[in-house]
């Protein structure tokens, strides 16, 4: 392509491609020098994260508000083990022996960092026991289990409020082992596969064992690790691919090996270099950063495709392979310094975000593009000259018959540019309409595709057994001791009753029903007397009596403060979008303020409350990041096309593409996550080159050549329509293949970057030069005088 | 002279024989007779009484208190028997825990609720969980008899200035929430100056320590300050002990159910 904004003195870019042949092997040398240098910021400490809470900044009010809670009782991570009786019901002595088994002491308890297993074995049950009251195992280990006493362990465990939906649920044929994990949090990289290989190893031993009973595994440690699975899984099926057509796509453009492998070789510099950046900066990689490689290659093979087609092209117009490589550089200098300056740009925008991955991510990006740039300006042309490349003059006739097309296009356009204009407005209002419509959800389950173990496993216990989804409240009571006021705990157990009447509510854990239980036992099982104590100090002494008996790691820490002050109340709810949790969180902080004493009035932690505010949170501070984008990139603009009133026309163009690409995203999906919030801003960068290209023939063409609105479009077309083919479905390829990613943040960031890219297309080829001619138009017709002075006359 | 050199070369060859065979002993028989050792200077105190502050607290640094009075009764022959009575928080003032601690087999436990004024028998299979929600287990607070672990000595160290011996045991009982204790016994007294616990898969859970050893009757030695970290969920438990009296003349009368209901 060859773009060349007019008046620009190009003596010193020649000199400077023309010392970059000179000093081949110098060049070739620093870069590689540079290369290595960078990629020894990996040695800098660099791991890969794998941790929900990576995607939240330390000032998160989210986090924090989690963090407390979790500093209040434990900080806990858990594994659950689903078993599925294969026949027959869970309550039959073969399978109760194999939950025994699984949840034995030489077992998941010796699962590092275990704290405490939950099981229907080892639940602790307290029965009334003549004047007494016993607690044990709800399956003691030297039971005989026949079947009275399997139809007891069932009626127990079915009325218990503490297994039921959460260990067990009615059909029967399902059961839970919960593995309650405190991990250091020294690091991610080792603790977390650390736990999920010895969970592996078990659920393997098991499954020999039992070969009967199904097992899988879910839970939050099994969520992070689905972080790192879902980016070695994408190794294969989004990288691979993506090297393999990308490759393939040069090569058919460039129709030359050797160019094709110089290409290559730029496009891994840009790649290495700006993985090693990342760990001069100090970031870390997690799955979103994974994209990284991927976006950089889709964006860098622009900037050397550009350079290698010029010089083909000037060779076959019969220039020898130095001048071809010299003219090449000046003609592309800037046009590809722009687009990457602006592309940067879109990227940089990221840092707006709250997330922090994600501005690592844009960095990145940014990165890699300048690196690509210069790769392409310095390195490309003296590995080149390298290589025995001749003139070879050939008559390029099928140029003519490309142009037809858009001859045609303009013509029509030109002919109908009123009602391309209204329909223009009219798609762009109705996609933009639609917009508001799209529904923020950030389900984590969903996160990863169902090729994945862990959603499949996950999803099979949402089906059958519980709910992977919670919020927690930490309510605090009046005073030191105060949890075991009649008033503080009735008012627990209304509020826990008024959430499961939800339907979207699976189960509510609190220490109220426990106390209901104990003041039953107390009274010889009396059915009548499964409620509140009706004194603090009887509710006190059971509860202190309770605890004497429970054995270790079973204890009440995890839902009672040391103080006695207050007590934790989960609440597990089905995998419902986003927006109905975050309504039914509102109602329940709603309820305590209506109907709770005011020291009871707190709000909701989780990390599902977590991600169910992160969206918003996004979108608010990418706002402000498209914003910049926008400033910035339209300075670029003006400064470039040299004229305020271009700058701004190219708004238009360029900020449409996004209004369209999630006007189509609503009709399509009708939600959308955290990483789309980033999109807006960082496909500005990327989509802007169209529009730049564009303009900048259709002024050279009105400013140089004197041509009118509708012969200047025409001119605009023939010289860069094809180039700007061929780049966007470069681009949109690339995008789509990050768009079979299996964790939906990238994937959906690939499909409606892919999207926005090729709306931009279509808006530059249909709405901007409407635009143009109905614009141009008209100025000329109603104000000739106020011509922009430095703009050349017009004569049709 | 002769007799006199001959009787001092015997007395060396003995001492170098005792030598060698200490020597000789296995890690295992070391460290029981350590641990035996540190019992019988423990022996014959009879009985005791004292005041007892457990302060808890979270990683948060919010802290809670409780407040007790311990009895404790020597019983030769057996483990010791220990009430104790809860003074604070003012829910459970007036709850009494009464404990008969055995060298062999579960000890046996009842607890006095005074909202009902009934007394309890409690499961005693459970004595790994925690003491009144403290990060002491009740298997830490009981008397330590010396059947209640097998022993292996592992090394000597300086721990804080002192000369130890380190100990490891391993509980008898397959319910205690412990594989094995780490025990540093000082040269001079017998007296645990630290004990690490590990949890059932190993891992180091908490660190007691032992601080400001008192001596009573001339002979017995106790803390007045045990400090319990734990490592695992950074919460810790600190006892502070006060107001010890040795020889109250305490009877198994002293220590019965019927004695729960008015330990004042």
């Amino acid at each position: 392509m060859n773009t060349r904004p007019a008046k620009e003195d190009p003596n010193w870019i020649v000199r400077l491609a023309e010392q970059a042949i000179r000093y081949r092997w110098a060049v070739i040398l620093a870069t590689v020098i540079l290369t290595g240098l960078a990629l020894a910021g990996l040695r800098n400490g660099v791991t890969f994260e794998t941790s929900y809470r990576i995607f939240f900044a330390g000032d998160n009010p989210q986090l924090q508000a989690f963090d407390a809670l979790q500093n209040i009782y434990t900080k806990d991570d858990n594994v659950m083990f689903i078993l599925t009786a294969g026949k027959d019901s869970i309550y039959e002595e073969e399978f109760l022996e194999a939950v025994q088994w699984l949840s034995h002491r030489d077992r998941a308890w010796q699962i590092p960092y275990t704290r405490r297993v939950d099981s229907i074995s080892n639940f602790q049950n307290s029965v009334a026991d003549g004047d007494d009251i016993f607690v044990n195992d709800l399956v003691p280990e030297d039971l005989k289990l026949d079947e009275s006493a399997l139809a007891a362990i069932r009626r127990s465990a079915e009325s218990e409020p503490a297994l039921f939906n959460r260990l067990i649920n009615g059909d029967g044929y399902t059961t839970g082992v919960n593995v309650t994990v405190s991990l250091p949090g020294v690091n991610d990289m080792t603790e977390v596969p650390e736990v999920v290989n010895e969970v592996r190893a078990l659920a393997d031993e098991f499954a020999i064992r039992y070969p009967d009973i199904e097992i899988r595994k879910a839970g939050m440690v099994m969520l992070n690790n689905a972080f790192s699975e879902s980016s070695l899984k994408d190794m294969g099926t989004v990288m691979m691919p993506m090297f393999v057509v990308i490759f393939l796509i040069m090569a058919i453009l460039l129709r030359s090996i050797l160019a094709t492998a110089t290409a290559g070789a730029v496009l891994m510099i840009s790649i290495l270099g700006a993985m090693g950046m990342m760990g001069w900066y100090g970031f870390n990689l997690s799955a979103p950063l994974m994209s990284a490689p991927t976006m950089i290659m889709t964006l860098a093979v622009a900037d050397s495709v550009h350079i290698l087609v010029t010089f083909f092209s000037e060779l076959r117009q019969g220039r020898d392979k130095r001048a071809a490589l010299i003219e090449s550089v000046r003609i592309n200098f800037t046009p590809v310094l722009l687009t990457s300056i602006t592309t940067a740009v879109g990227f940089l925008s990221m840092n707006f975000s709250d997330s922090p991955p994600f501005r690592y991510l844009g960095n990145v990006v940014a990165t890699g593009v300048m690196i690509a740039w210069a790769a392409s300006i310095f390195f490309l042309p003296a590995v080149m000259s390298l290589f025995p490349f001749r003139a070879k003059a050939k008559a390029a006739d099928h140029a003519k018959a490309d142009s037809s097309v858009f001859d045609a296009l303009s013509a029509l356009l030109s002919r109908r540019r009123h009602s391309f204009l209204a329909g223009s407005i009219a798609v762009v209002a109705f996609l933009g309409f639609l917009i508001p419509r799209i529904d923020l959800n950030d389900q984590w389950v969903q996160y990863f595709d169902e090729s994945l173990e862990f959603r499949q496993h996950a999803d099979y216990a949402e089906e059958n057994l519980t709910g992977m989804n919670n919020f927690e409240f930490s309510i605090p009571a009046a005073e030191s001791g105060g949890i075991n006021e009649p008033e503080y705990l009735r008012t627990l157990g209304r509020f826990a009753d008024w959430f499961r009447d939800d339907p979207d509510v699976v189960q509510v854990n609190t220490i109220a029903d426990t106390m209901k239980r104990l003041n039953r036992n107390m009274h010889g099982d009396d059915p009548a007397y499964y409620r509140i104590p009706d004194s603090r100090e009887l509710a006190a002494q059971y509860l202190l009596l309770y605890e004497f008996s429970l054995p270790y790691g079973l204890d009440l820490n995890n839902q009672v403060n040391v103080d006695k002050s207050a007590t934790r109340v989960t609440i597990t709810t089905r995998d419902v979008p986003t927006k109905q949790l975050r309504s039914l969180i509102d109602k329940g902080e709603l309820w305590l303020e209506e109907n709770a004493p005011e020291y009871m009035h707190v709000r909701a932690a989780s990390p599902t409350v977590m991600f169910a505010h992160i969206s918003e949170r996004n979108i608010k501070s990418m706002l402000w990041g498209t914003f910049f984008a926008v400033l910035a990139i339209s300075i670029l603009l003006a400064i470039a096309l040299r004229s305020l009133r271009y700058g701004l026309l190219s708004l238009i163009p360029n900020i449409v593409p996004a209004v369209l690409g999630f006007g189509i995203w609503s009709a399509l999906y009708g939600e959308m996550g955290l990483s789309l919030a980033m999109v807006s801003g960082m496909t500005l960068g990327i989509v802007v080159d169209d529009s730049v290209h564009f303009l900048s023939k259709y002024l050279r063409a009105r400013r140089e050549k004197g041509l009118g609105g509708e012969a200047a479009v025409r001119y605009a077309f023939r010289t860069v329509g094809k180039a700007l083919v061929v780049t966007t479905l470069l681009l949109a390829v690339g995008f789509s293949i990050l768009g079979l990613s299996s964790f939906r943040m990238n994937s959906w960031m690939g499909q409606l970057t892919a999207i926005v890219i090729v709306m931009a297309l279509i808006a530059d080829f249909i709405l901007l030069p409407a635009l143009l001619m109905s614009l141009d138009r008209r100025r000329k017709k109603r104000a000739p005088q106020v011509e922009a002075p430095d703009e050349v006359p017009v004569h049709v | 002279m002769k007799t006199k050199t001959r009787r001092f070369l015997a007395f060396q060859l003995a001492s170098l024989l005792a030598v060698a065979g200490f020597a000789q002993s296995t890690p295992e028989e070391r460290g029981l007779e350590i641990a035996r050792e540190a019992d019988a200077r423990d022996t014959g105190f009879g009985d005791s009484v004292a005041e007892l502050e457990m302060v808890l607290q979270n990683r948060h640094g919010e802290s809670s208190n409780r407040e007790m009075k311990m009895k404790t009764l020597e019983v030769s022959g057996d483990g010791d028997k220990t009430l104790i009575h809860f003074d604070r928080p003012r829910d459970v003032k007036g709850t009494a825990f009464l404990s008969f601690t055995h060298r062999v087999g579960p000890d046996d436990q009842w607890l006095y609720l005074p909202a009902l004024s009934r007394v309890k028998r409690i499961s005693s299979n459970n004595k790994s969980g925690p003491f009144v929600g403290s990060e002491f287990a009740y298997e830490d607070l009981s008397s330590q008899e010396v059947e209640k672990y097998t022993y292996r000595y592992i090394r000597d160290e300086v721990y804080e200035g002192q000369d130890c011996f380190v100990v490891e045991r391993y509980p008898v009982d397959p319910k205690s929430g412990y594989t094995r204790q780490v025990v540093w016994f000082d040269k001079q007294e017998y007296r645990s100056l630290k004990i690490d616990f590990y949890d059932r898969k190993d891992a180091l859970l908490k660190t007691l320590v032992f601080l400001d050893y008192q001596q009573y009757l001339n002979r017995y030695w106790r803390a007045d300050r045990m400090e319990m970290v734990n490592h695992q969920t950074g919460k810790r438990t600190d006892l502070i002990w006060k107001n010890y009296v040795f020889g109250n003349g305490f009877t198994e009368r002293d220590f019965d159910q019927r004695s729960l209901r008015n330990t004042r």
